[in-house]
């Protein structure tokens, strides 16, 4: 009997030796991986990019060509800001709720379509290509944008109080639901809006370029604009969770929800609040990327993936997360689209694909994700 | 040992009804809606299998049907198309369509191996978006419109002359599924793999490897899954990025959820469902062509009401009727709270 206990620990220590040396070798490699697909993207950009040949960029590298790296790097942050806008609505109503809103794409759409209605209501039709701006000033666009956000924000809470409320903690149940209220939702939008690409008219104010004074970039002001609203919306919303009460136990609620109800706080109604600002959300989202780009069935496909991959990358229910995940985004496809040879760019939605591997292979729970 | 239950009267009346069924129903109704309902079953029943044996509701199945659907278009077309236009044989395309869909599902499958429940279900809805929109966009092996005159192998024929052939190439494959996949959820890996859904952490720490179990499972059901794939390009001849858009996923979603998400036999009952009602509710005129509000509806319905689609209707019938209640045979997924998602 004491040669067995003898014997045993060698042998244990053998097998986690092992063991500890093939998580070492794993780690190494897989540092390495990553190293290789962050740097040489990195220097393909900044050095290596040529501007002819086989592998011909469109730019040429950013040393060649700094103006159009920085014009890039422009449109990718202010891509990021409405991406940001959509899923920071996604991610709060996630957090606190654990209900992964499908229909959020939906919601998107539907908010940008009622704007578009609502804009034309008041201007009127315009040409075959719709209203352009000079025809267009700025409350043809602040009132249509409000209208379409309460509108989203009254959907949402219906949809919540109707449907999600009493299967609440039945997480795969509700998310079915929403699939089953975003198929509806898309097929009445459909009927009622026509399956024509239409975009909602910018503000005559706007829809200019301003002189950046960098290397003399006229930039378009519309994409500062919706730089603009991002930030406020996220300073705000970190202000409301931050410092107001109701803030406050969202905070908790994101933590612990069975806690914050036992403690007599009425978490209904946190959640009722907390879904219509979401939703509202998606229909701002909506209204500014009906302006920004277009509204057409099946774009609601395209938003519910901005925001699924920005919470996939930044983790769920994290309004930084929410922020440094848009951006990721924004960045990845602007530069993807970019900066590779011109007669491949139109893999650049591959890049999209690596950037949430990468992420799911370093951090399943995202880059701010905490376990449940 | 074999007892005469309801269940199996029905299930071997349904295959009867199967195997004669070009000689009673109009060649239409053959060529159109049944041969349609045995592969997008199959597809379905990839889906069951990883929710009622996985505990993993994938959104993924119709992204691997379609890329296994683009390969076979890639491969065996000859010239007058988008894409390679390899011209290779048809079988050579079904093998390579197969390994390549499989391969992917197992990268796929790997990434997402580490997460449960909804953020599996995102994951897998991130992964079908993301392959409809890569064969939008590059135009090399596919593009927006899609490759057109997709050849089925000679023995099969031209499909709209020989509607038959293809219904029974069709039959024979959602059987043979059906019968592996029910043989693979009783073997030692099988029942591994029902550990893992229950418990991840006891089946962890009994030395299982668990993110391994899910991988090969998602890799398996998307075998499963391109089979579908491939009889869907025969019967079709033509595959573009709206075959496997979010509606198509959703579509394969609705008919695993109406058939029943914990059987393998609700994918059959769930797709005989859908073609039907795609098919006639076009007729009714206050319908007409709003088919998907209407399937819309009746999912709803089904996830509200019961979460054990029309097979968890067909048992608490039986139930009811012998006066018996005994414990649903599995779980019902979507009635399940959250699963620890870390191990």
């Amino acid at each position: 009997m004491s040669d067995v206990a003898v014997d045993r620990p060698p042998a244990i220590s053998n097998r986690a030796r092992s063991l500890a040396l093939r998580r070492r070798v794993l780690l190494v490699i897989g540092w390495t991986l990553l190293a290789i697909l962050v740097i040489v993207p990195l220097l393909w950009v900044l050095f290596l990019a040529p501007t002819t040949g086989k592998w011909a960029t469109a730019f040429g590298s950013a040393v060649h060509d700094p103006k159009d790296f920085l014009i890039t790097v422009l449109n990718g942050v202010t891509a990021a800001a409405l991406y940001f806008v959509v899923a920071s609505g996604f991610t709060l109503i996630f957090g606190l709720m654990r209900v992964v809103n499908m229909a959020h794409g939906a919601l998107f759409l539907f908010g940008g379509y009622v704007a578009l209605k609502l804009q034309r209501g008041m201007v009127g039709e315009g040409g075959s290509f719709g209203l352009t701006s000079a025809q267009v000033n700025l409350t043809h666009w602040i009132i249509p944008a409000i209208v379409g956000t309460v509108v989203v924000a009254a959907m949402g809470l219906a949809m919540q109080q109707v449907f999600l409320r009493w299967n609440q903690g039945q997480e795969l149940r509700q998310a079915l639901i929403t699939i089953a209220i975003s198929i509806i939702l898309a097929d009445q939008m459909l009927a009622h809006f026509g399956g024509v690409a239409e975009d909602i008219a910018w503000p005559r104010n706007i829809d200019t370029f301003v002189n950046l004074r960098v290397q003399g970039i006229l930039y378009t002001e519309t994409r500062l604009v919706i730089l603009g609203i991002a930030l406020a919306i996220g300073i705000l919303l970190w202000l409301w969770l931050k410092r107001t009460r109701t803030g406050m136990v969202i905070r908790a609620g994101v933590d612990d929800r069975a806690m914050v109800s036992a403690l007599g706080i009425n978490i209904q109604l946190t959640f009722a609040i907390a879904f219509a600002v979401g939703s509202a959300l998606a229909g701002l989202g909506g209204v500014i990327g009906g302006s920004f780009a277009s509204l057409a069935p099946g774009l609601d496909a395209n938003w519910l993936l901005y925001s699924l991959v920005v919470v996939i990358i930044g983790g769920m229910g994290s309004l930084g997360g929410a922020a440094i995940g848009s951006l990721l985004l924004g960045l990845t496809s602007n530069f993807s689209a970019a900066y590779l040879p011109s007669t491949y760019t139109y893999y650049s939605i591959i890049f999209t694909f690596m950037l949430v591997a990468i992420i799911l292979a370093v951090r399943p729970l995202g880059l701010f994700g905490r376990p449940a | 040992m074999t007892r005469i239950t309801p269940d199996r009267v029905v299930g071997i009346g349904a295959l009867v009804l199967a195997v004669i069924a070009p000689f009673i129903v109009s060649s239409y109704w053959v060529g159109a809606l049944l041969t349609q309902m045995l592969f997008l079953g199959i597809v379905a029943a990839s889906l069951i299998f990883l929710s009622a044996y996985g505990g993993m509701i994938s959104l993924a199945q119709v992204a691997v049907y379609g890329i296994a659907g683009f390969v076979v278009g890639n491969a065996t077309t000859n010239g007058n198309t988008k894409g390679l236009n390899l011209g290779w044989n048809p079988w050579w395309g079904v093998i390579a369509g197969i390994a390549i869909a499989v391969g992917v599902g197992l990268l796929f499958g790997a990434l997402a191996s580490r997460s449960v429940g909804i953020y599996f279900l995102m994951i897998t809805l991130t992964y079908s978006v993301i392959a409809n929109l890569t064969f939008g966009q590059v135009t090399d092996v596919s593009g927006f419109g899609g490759i057109s005159g997709i050849p089925a192998p000679g023995a099969i024929g031209r499909v709209e002359a020989h509607q038959n052939r293809l219904y029974y190439v069709a039959l024979v494959a959602a059987f043979l599924v059906y019968l592996l996949l029910r043989y693979v959820a009783r073997t030692p890996f099988g029942l591994t793999l029902q550990g893992v859904r229950d418990d991840p952490i006891r089946m962890a720490s009994l030395g299982y490897n668990v993110n391994l179990h899910r991988t090969i499972a998602f890799g398996f059901a998307s075998f499963v899954a391109s089979i579908g794939g491939v009889l869907f390009v025969w019967w079709n001849g033509h595959i573009d990025p709206a075959s496997i858009d979010l509606g198509a996923t959703i579509d394969v979603l609705v008919i695993a959820v109406i058939g029943g998400l914990y059987r393998l036999e609700g994918a059959w009952v769930g797709a005989l469902f859908f073609v039907i009602v795609n098919n006639y509710s076009q007729q009714i005129s206050f319908i007409g062509p709003r088919f998907h509000t209407l399937i819309g509806a009746i999912f709803l319905l089904i996830v509200l009401v019961s979460p054990g689609g029309l097979v968890g209707l067909w048992e608490r019938a039986l139930e009811l009727a012998s006066g018996t209640h005994k414990e649903p045979s599995d779980r019902t997924p979507i009635e399940v709270g959250p699963v620890e998602s870390h191990v």
